[in-house]
């Protein structure tokens, strides 16, 4: 779950009144990357493509350099291209709509059912990639029907970051924080103080509701039901929030940078951020800690799982799989996902990868809190999740701006949702 | 080109012939990028598209399904609403403003020509730009014109987070945005109407209330129709500035059939691309009835 990038976005504006006659005319001027290949030399020799969200990473990258290593362990030249992740699927829906897959897609989590649903991942069993290594609870997020659909490649979630100054001003002592309302009464004695509270990203996007999720699961609440009883505490604690002032309203229209931009200026005492902002956190120049989010009468809430997935396309050369089988376990074993891990600033997805990174004092939160973490489409919701998401920011949107109460709200996501995925 | 000029018998095959040749570059333009798409939009609003389906390519065909969905969706009359709100209420300001400046500007005095140019920078501007600034400018908490506002004493105003204020906010930068063109093409019109009109007007006693009213603004009648009727046209499918600053919320109310169009098709994990398509297909057959209301005004004037 990256800042999704805007321009991106508009470069698409054209598209959105002939939706796929443009989109049509451009996978028309797109290469075959198989074709490219000129024939595959029984698994040796040859060029294998790989797509990933990383468009940061340029040639130069330790990213770039991991997958050219892989390739030339495995006999093979790597051509690479990097896409923002929101314009990823698409790409590769129309790719598989060609005949085109890349060998290796790297794409978000929460996609993967849904590519797997529409036929153009194959499963673990096809092309016998190891998954035993994988923590149970982020691999759930690629599974579907008793099938895998990929690896990933690490994992990062949500946590509370805290402005240790903003919260001595007020008198607030971190260890108080527990469950929500020591965690209200924290931002109340902020807000006496003459600080703000606490800032979060509740823009209407699937960046919204992955940001809500902590909170709607800490309450209890399932995405199954979502105008249960708990669903709407944990929506009424954001909208009191928003209230009595506690976060700004800002928060509506909140990207997760901008969120975090806001408790960069120093001001705000709390911040519902993700382990990519680690960096950036360091750079802050003020003294921050990290706490797991609460859940509703104390433990720690389960955060939703973000980051990639290692899949492999199907092909309709099928003899591709076992040299494309050999780049993913390469790129997925222990020692290059920590480093790639590292880069990305992620968690890793295996045991030996957590504790190596359990050992710095920076990222046990992190590694707790992935422990913790949840995947948006696990509890089989697969496919379903993205009909759940939707109506629930929009919920969540209608309630923060005061335009439903917060009951009122869920009650129309609830029929919305139904609707939807019957 | 010998064969045109000198045609004297033009049933000659040969001449038919190249007046195809002539023919052939924009007519394979036209259907390649006006026509194709149109159809596969069309098409692709007609079949019911699933993620499988859309890669399979066999989505069945379903008729008007996808625009009974759409009419019967709880977004379409707010949609629709806020649409023609956006479009008349940005069109309306754009042209007068545009139209007083167009005047002013027609008076030549010193620097006119460069603050014209000035004048001209929000159209310049790449839209992801200005919208970004406008966004920046009327946030909640921490926006220029909040802190105005509070200069003077005003209680901050939600202008892109409240439901009221939003279609409004993402309506002004509209207009600033709109105002150029206007300006550009009124002005060039005020060119050409001549000057002794305006001096015989002033020796007949005229004001000059009274000179734009009867010279000015009737002389620029067919330039302010086709100004209007681009306006519309560009404001109609206005995307960028309300998906940059609004994302269309919150809780739709800056929801425009553009926006919708766009969430449907690429906004959510899961793209609903037959919906969208009717959607932007709504959109489409609503640029039309304008044009065609413009050509019935223009063929009565010509008659007239």
């Amino acid at each position: 779950m990256k800042a999704q990038s805007i321009a991106r976005r508009v470069a698409c504006a054209g598209l959105a009144l002939a939706v796929t006659g443009g989109a049509a005319a451009c996978s028309k001027t797109s290469s075959s990357p198989s074709a490219s290949s000129g024939g595959s030399q029984g698994g040796g020799g040859g060029t294998y493509t790989v797509w990933d969200p990383y468009p940061q990473f340029d040639g130069s990258s330790d990213w770039s350099k991991l997958l050219d290593k892989c390739g030339s362990d495995a006999g093979v030249s790597i051509k690479r291209t990097g896409y923002d992740t929101s314009d990823l699927t698409n790409k590769e829906l129309l790719a598989a709509q060609q005949g085109n897959s890349p060998d290796v897609l790297i794409v978000d989590n929460p996609v993967v059912s849904t590519l797997a649903d529409a036929g153009v991942l194959t499963d673990t069993g096809q092309t016998s990639l190891d998954t035993s290594g994988i923590s149970p609870n982020l691999l759930a997020a690629g599974q579907l029907a008793g099938k895998t659909y990929g690896i990933p490649i690490g994992a990062n979630t949500l946590a509370l970051y805290y402005n240790k100054a903003v919260l001595a001003a007020a008198g607030v002592d971190i260890a108080s924080v527990k469950d929500w309302p020591s965690l209200t009464a924290a931002l109340a004695k902020v807000k006496a103080a003459g600080k703000k509270g606490i800032t979060f990203s509740a823009i209407g996007t699937e960046e919204g509701s992955f940001q809500f999720l902590p909170w709607f699961w800490g309450s209890g609440a399932n995405l199954t039901k979502l105008d249960s009883s708990q669903a709407a505490s944990a929506l009424s604690l954001w909208t009191d929030w928003l209230k009595k002032g506690y976060a700004p309203n800002s928060v509506i229209n909140n990207t997760q940078t901008t969120s975090w931009q806001e408790f960069a200026t120093g001001q705000y005492a709390f911040s519902e951020n993700g382990t990519w902002q680690l960096a950036n956190a360091k750079k802050a120049g003020f003294d921050y800690g990290i706490i797991p989010i609460p859940a509703m009468s104390g433990g720690t809430a389960a955060a939703p799982t973000g980051g990639e997935f290692v899949t492999i396309p199907v092909q309709s050369k099928t003899d591709r799989y076992a040299t494309t089988q050999k780049l993913v376990a390469c790129l997925t074993s222990a020692d290059n996902a920590y480093a790639t891990d590292t880069t990305l600033s992620y968690i890793g997805a295996t045991q030996a990868v957590q504790t190596k990174q359990a050992a710095s004092p920076d990222l046990k939160p992190w590694v707790d809190a992935v422990a913790a973490a949840k995947g948006r489409t696990s509890d089989n919701l697969g496919t379903k999740y993205p009909k759940i998401s939707q109506p629930l920011w929009t919920a969540m949107q209608a309630a923060l701006s005061g335009s439903a109460s917060p009951a009122s709200a869920l009650g129309t996501a609830q029929s919305a949702a139904a609707a939807a995925t019957k | 080109m010998s064969t045109l000029t000198q045609t004297p018998a033009p049933r000659r095959p040969s001449g038919r012939w190249a007046g195809w040749a002539f023919l052939a570059p924009v007519t394979v333009y036209l259907v390649a990028f006006y026509a194709y798409p149109m159809y596969r939009n069309i098409d692709l609003s007609l079949r019911h598209y699933t993620v499988r389906s859309f890669v399979d390519g066999d989505a069945p065909f379903t008729g008007l399904a996808n625009y009974s969905k759409v009419f019967s969706d709880p977004t379409f009359a707010p949609a629709l609403e806020h649409t023609l709100i956006f479009t008349f209420v940005s069109l309306f300001f754009q042209f007068w403003i545009g139209m007083g400046l167009a005047v002013f500007f027609s008076k030549h005095f010193r620097l006119s020509a460069t603050l014209r140019a000035l004048f001209l920078v929000p159209w310049l501007l790449p839209l992801i730009v200005s919208a970004s600034t406008w966004s920046w400018m009327l946030n909640s908490d921490s926006g220029v014109v909040n802190h105005a506002l509070h200069a003077f004493g005003i209680a901050p105003v939600d202008w892109l987070t409240s439901p009221t204020w939003s279609l409004a906010s993402v309506i002004v930068a509209n207009i600033w945005i709109g105002i150029p063109f206007n300006l550009v093409v009124l002005y060039s019109g005020l060119q050409a109407v001549p000057a002794d009109v305006y001096e015989a007007a002033a020796l007949d006693g005229a004001s000059a209330w009274q000179r734009f009213w009867k010279i000015t603004f009737p002389l620029l009648r067919p330039v302010s129709a086709i100004t209007l009727l681009l306006g519309l046209v560009y404001t109609l499918k206005v995307f960028d500035i309300i998906w940059i600053m609004t994302k269309g919320g919150p809780a739709g109310s800056s929801t425009t059939f553009a926006t919708w169009s766009y969430r449907l098709g690429f906004g959510n994990l899961l793209p609903e691309f037959g919906p969208g398509a009717a959607v932007g297909n709504l959109l489409v057959v609503m640029a039309l009835a304008f044009g065609l209301i413009y050509i019935r005004a223009q063929r009565k004037q010509q008659v007239a």
